[in-house]
């Protein structure tokens, strides 16, 4: 089994749910991304490293400006791989990657889960890309023993749920609303719907990601039958105002402990 | 001619592909709503009583067909082939906007959502579906680049007279590029409600070929008008500016695709130069990637971050160009060319001096490179420019630039 669904076992086992915080790689600054996700990833089962683009369509505000950031100081493809190498040096937790698209193909598919496999990536997110519309993504991810992540949404139909679980292998990350993603107070009723129309096609995890802001939102997320919470948004919006995001995860972790 | 027909070309294929481009790289969310759209517009395209509401509309409200007007002066002036003006800029809002986003509108209308949305860099598309959706009332919201409502005041406020709201974005570049990202993250979180109406001939499968195939109703009258005046559907070279590309395929479109072909010429914007780094000429200096949805011809740097692109024109003003321009780029069935601002310049003044017809900063692209090749051409050959737009929403930008210099 890999790193990535181990770590799901492991905190089942725990009784809880698996915590997987995200961060822009090279946010607020290198050095202090590298302070910050050492710190969430200590209390986490996976942690995400997102690699900014200059067009991330679906993301909001709060990561935009994350990204935005990032960029500004210099932060490209191989930026993120140092940091990455320095990351997993430090840390036993998987790594996942989560990237559009368009900085993937410039680098070239197979160079690119190479290199970051390489250095301690166990497992990649790529938001923008429907794995059919480019199959040999996915294959050249698994080439790299990389666990591949594809989302699902509230508005996908059972044959998109069955196409998408068709090219993963690491776990299903179930987006919480039809949206971008950003912190919310509630998650829509409808999430439960979808994680079962999801289990009942696939014995793949599902994580359930956008707007998980806290504890209530993280239960809301576990009462629908996630077997993991990804959050983002709230971790960097805490990072902004000067508090600590280990506070987030934490209220996340008593959400998702049952 | 009976009007507009929907033309059957042989791209893209079923998965949206032009050759290797095109395609849908979009968040998971709007695979269903694509999906939805393509169906309604499968349907759309084959249903007769579709087919005559869009033709009358594009007669009685936009004015259509537009004259394929004879330039004898310009013709004098280069001292080469035959120059006919297909003029756009003479309909309804002024360009040929009109042409897509009254198909989509109906289209809206015909799947039963209310509001719409668009992107818009200088205002042209803002303006023109703020047009239709006061028209058909619907509610309309038009994203645009912060850095484009200050330089583009009169449009914000012609979209609002319209009834549209218009939304600054303040994100990356606060250009087109950016009002499209948001365009699309809009659609992400009210697909249910909202019907997307793109402006070019980009973005996922289907708008390239939608809104192709609506704008191809240029082509098909330059056919039909060119074998009233001169005995002969095809002429000899078509020239178009080139952005995201929708007024030149739809002038291209029904000619690329059978024999005999005209030379086929596309116009991008080269800005301050090629070399300057400061241009909009996705073809003639992009690579290959993935930006709004489709994969293209884009201007991004050596990681795939995209770069901002520039044009004196903002409707060029854009770092991608459409999948099928990309695909015919390829193939040779389009040669692609750049002008710099200070050639467009000169086209705009150039129009403007011998004909009286003040073009718009993107369609005095074509005008300038007309004046490249035509002198060379034969007499009894016979070009047609496009003249996508009318000029007068420049005439200010252009005041300050030629004082700037004096």
């Amino acid at each position: 089994m890999s790193a990535v669904r181990e770590a799901f076992e492991r905190a089942r086992s725990e009784g809880r749910r698996a915590l997987i915080p995200y961060l822009t790689a090279g946010y607020p600054s290198p050095e202090r991304f590298l302070d910050y996700a050492l710190g969430l990833a200590e209390e986490a089962d996976l942690f995400e490293v997102g690699l900014p683009f200059s067009d991330p369509l679906g993301d909001g505000p709060v990561i935009q400006r994350a990204s935005e950031r990032a960029l500004a100081q210099g932060v490209r493809t191989k930026k993120v791989l140092e940091l990455v190498e320095r990351l997993s040096h430090k840390t036993d937790v998987p790594l996942l990657l989560m990237t559009y698209i368009n900085p993937v193909l410039a680098y070239g598919k197979e160079r690119f889960f190479r290199d970051f496999a390489e250095a301690g990536i166990k497992g990649v997110v790529l938001p923008d890309l429907p794995p059919d519309e480019d199959p040999e993504v996915a294959r050249a991810a698994g080439e790299a023993e990389l666990a591949t992540v594809f989302l699902l949404a509230p508005t996908s139909t059972d044959r998109r749920i069955e196409v998408v679980t068709g090219y993963t292998t690491g776990f299903v990350y179930a987006v919480s609303v039809t949206g971008v993603t950003g912190a919310r107070d509630r998650l829509p009723e409808e999430i439960g719907a979808l994680v079962r129309r999801v289990k009942a096609k696939t014995e793949l995890p599902v994580a359930i990601g956008f707007g998980i802001s806290g504890e209530a939102t993280a239960r809301q997320a576990v009462e629908a039958g996630a077997d993991g919470v990804v959050v983002g948004s709230a971790l960097i919006r805490a990072i902004e105002a000067g508090e600590d995001p280990r506070e987030v995860l934490r209220a996340v972790r008593r959400g998702a402990t049952l | 001619m009976e009007g507009f027909r929907f033309l059957d070309f042989p791209v893209p294929d079923e998965r949206g592909r032009f050759g290797p481009y095109g395609g849908r790289y979009v968040p998971e969310t709007l695979i269903p709503a694509l999906e939805e759209l393509e169906a309604a517009y499968e349907e759309a395209r084959r249903d007769p009583e579709f087919l005559a509401t869009y033709r009358r509309y594009l007669k009685d409200y936009a004015g259509r067909p537009t004259p394929l007007y004879f330039a004898e002066r310009l013709t004098e002036e280069l001292g080469g082939a035959k120059v006919y003006l297909k003029r756009e800029d003479l309909a309804h809002t002024g360009a040929h906007k009109i042409n897509n986003t009254l198909g989509q509108a109906l289209l809206a209308r015909r799947m039963g959502k209310r509001r719409v949305i668009a992107e818009t860099g200088a205002g042209q598309h803002g303006v023109s579906v703020a047009t239709v959706a006061a028209m058909f009332g619907l509610e309309a919201v038009i994203y645009m680049g912060e850095e484009d409502v200050r330089r583009q005041a009169l449009n914000v406020f012609r979209m609002e007279l319209l009834g549209a709201k218009v939304v600054p974005v303040s994100s990356g570049t606060k250009t087109l590029k950016d009002a499209t990202n948001e365009a699309i993250r809009d659609w992400v979180t009210n697909v249910r409600t909202t019907f997307y109406i793109l402006g070019s001939v980009v973005g996922p499968h289907p708008y390239p070929r939608m809104v192709r195939d609506f704008q191809s109703v240029i082509g098909q009258e330059i056919k039909a008008a060119l074998l009233e005046k001169e005995g002969r559907e095809v002429p000899d070279a078509i020239l178009a500016c080139v952005g995201g590309g929708s007024n030149a395929i739809g002038a291209f479109a029904p000619f690329a695709y059978e024999e005999p072909r005209p030379r086929l010429i596309g116009v991008e914007a080269a800005g301050e130069g090629l070399d300057s780094g400061h241009h909009a000429a996705s073809i003639a200096a992009g690579k290959r990637g993935v930006l709004h949805g489709s994969y293209m011809y884009l201007l991004q740097d050596e990681d795939g971050q995209i770069a901002p692109a520039h044009s004196v024109s903002a409707g060029l003003d854009y770092p991608g160009v459409g999948p099928e321009h990309s695909y015919l780029a390829d193939l040779s069935t389009v040669e692609y060319a750049a002008v710099t601002d200070e050639e467009a310049l000169e086209g705009f003044k150039l129009l403007s001096r011998t004909e009286g017809i003040i073009p718009a900063l993107e369609s005095a692209h074509a005008v300038a490179y007309a004046a490249k090749v035509v002198p060379a051409m034969d007499r009894d050959e016979i070009v047609v420019i496009n003249i996508s737009g009318r000029g007068d929403k420049d005439v200010a930008e252009v005041k300050r630039i030629l004082e700037e210099r004096s």
